[in-house]
């Protein structure tokens, strides 16, 4: 069991108070609060060991590099990968156009076929329409069934050799559920199409192995699971990779440089052209520490049940839709009022300190499909207590009371 | 907090001033706003003098929006082009008269971008 009323203390920003009462954070599937060791870490490396990488022979840029290399191994170790296999972007959407551009430019041709799900958030979709676009390829959707769940019935009437890539959430950020991966990896295989998984929301919050999934890319962003804003991983099986042209030119990515032509260095250091985002990557490694320490396994169970518990009390409300699918298993629950705009229930929760989203969440098409412009959503994670969510759910009164409702 | 939501701005989403469609507007403009998903179509007809003769509003929105749209085409009736073309922020907030956070800007001046939009186009179309 985890004990969050334990955990809450180590992460400094969740003591301070909005509008005079004690916050209350419920936006994780947003950005994730930080634990002190990784906000003393980037204070540490700045006063110690602070210089650029793979490039300087003296000491300070050795323990960078040694560092900054040391959490990709970290990094790997933790999705059961190998090291040469994850590349740092800036954010899950650059790992998403890496592999838009650098693969998809070379393996999707006229008549191909891009297959994504009705799940997908803006940055798993946008540069699969602009690749299909670009290359007269044809962009399908894996739709929804009525209950939610996407229909793979029709995923396997869409698979067939024109097929080149099937790009799948691991867990949606709105309705907080969890495609069948290994089914949806095992049939693309299938027809010789590669999958990549958007993993934005899951790597935080469960289990994740890369080899077990089989999958040829995933994608992931530090900030989402206690680590710093501006970073992002790419995993890509070694062999991907080593085929893959770089996508962005420039500095350290080079092997030599001759005034008309260049050579370039192996995967993954190909795709990180220029310094990167040094200090930021390096402290990531302690926010997996602390995850490792606390047990994704623990964690997984705790987000279920503070989910199950926020749609036990807010399904108390006639008022109230909550989003709740038979198959979610995420901490993430969408819910609307009739008569009052998610905006509005936002600025309200606020009012009482506390953190909700509301809006499209950055899938339209999603929120076209079920119907409505806009939910507000609560995404829980391994500081928020019961009493979070209680503290919800009186918010939740204030919001009618306020309304009428 | 309460007083973002006063009885007068619960009252005009409620029951909005002006809302519905206009069978033959000189001018059909909306606008939306990303952030929220949330959008709003203006019907403006106007007399020969170039003034509003007639505006209707419609469309998805928060209590801010929907209000200020109430509030805003209440304002316009009668009014000049020029004049909407004039109007700034100010006039909103001011019309409003709660304490509109910057999050929630985009809510309270979606309307007014509609307006001025539509103001354009009546310009362009009385050349």
């Amino acid at each position: 069991m985890l004990d969050a009323t334990l955990i809450k203390p180590h992460f400094p920003i969740l003591k301070r108070t909005v509008h005079g009462v004690s916050l209350a954070y419920l936006d994780n599937a947003s950005t994730t609060q930080k634990p002190l060791s990784v906000i003393e870490a980037i204070k540490s490396y700045y006063e110690r060991s602070n210089a650029n990488i793979h490039r300087g022979i003296h000491t300070l840029s050795e323990e960078s590099t040694a560092l900054y290399e040391a959490t990709r191994e970290k990094i790997a170790t933790f999705i059961h990968a190998n090291s040469e296999e994850i590349v740092y972007t800036k954010n899950c959407t650059e790992s998403i156009n890496l592999v838009a551009y650098s693969w998809g430019q070379e393996n999707i041709s006229q008549g191909d076929e891009i297959i994504i799900s009705a799940l997908e958030h803006h940055a798993n979709l946008v540069p699969w329409q602009e690749l299909a676009k670009r290359n007269d390829a044809v962009l399908k959707v894996i739709p929804l069934k009525d209950d939610l769940s996407l229909d793979m019935e029709i995923y396997r009437s869409l698979l067939s050799e024109k097929t080149k890539i099937v790009c799948v959430t691991a867990l949606s950020n709105v309705l907080g559920i969890a495609p069948s991966l290994h089914e949806i990896i095992h049939q693309a295989h299938e027809v010789g199409a590669k999958v990549l998984v958007d993993a934005a929301q899951s790597v935080g919050h469960q289990k994740t192995d890369v080899k077990d999934l089989d999958c040829d890319f995933l994608v992931f962003s530090a900030h989402k699971m206690l680590g710093p804003t501006g970073i992002g991983l790419l995993y890509g099986k070694k062999k991907l990779l080593d085929d893959m042209q770089p996508f962005l030119y420039g500095g350290d990515m080079i092997e030599r440089v001759r005034q008309y032509e260049s050579s370039y260095r192996e995967a993954p250091w190909k795709f990180e052209a220029g310094t990167p985002n040094i200090a930021d990557g390096i402290v990531f490694k302690h926010a997996i520490d602390f995850l490792e320490g606390i047990g994704m396994e623990k964690i997984q169970k705790h987000d279920k049940e503070l989910r199950a518990y926020a749609v036990e009390l807010f399904s108390a409300y006639t008022q109230v839709t909550v989003y709740c699918p038979k198959n979610a298993s995420g901490g993430i629950m969408s819910f609307s009022i009739a008569g009052v705009h998610p905006h509005d229930i936002a600025s309200i929760f606020d009012s009482q300190g506390i953190a909700i989203r509301s809006g499209a969440h950055c899938a339209e098409p999603l929120m076209d499909r079920i119907g409505i412009p806009a939910t507000a959503r609560m995404s829980m994670y391994l500081y928020n207590t019961k009493g979070d969510i209680e503290r919800a759910e009186m918010a939740l009164q204030k919001t009618l009371k306020t309304f009428k409702i | 907090m309460d007083e973002l939501y006063s009885e007068i701005i619960l009252d005009h989403y409620r029951h909005p001033h002006n809302s519905g469609a206009l069978k033959n507007p000189t001018v059909r403009v909306t606008e939306y706003n990303p952030l929220c998903g949330d959008a709003i179509t203006m019907d403006v007809v106007v007399e020969k003098k170039g003034n509003v003769k007639e505006i209707k509003f419609f469309g998805e929105g928060c209590a801010i929006s929907q209000a200020a749209a109430s509030l805003l085409t209440d304002t316009l009736l009668g009014m000049s082009i020029k004049k909407i073309q004039q109007m700034s922020a100010n006039d909103i907030l001011q019309l409003l008269h709660i304490p509109i956070s910057p999050g929630r800007m985009k809510c309270a001046l979606l309307p007014l971008s509609v307006a001025k939009k539509a103001a354009a186009q009546i310009r362009m179309i009385k050349k």
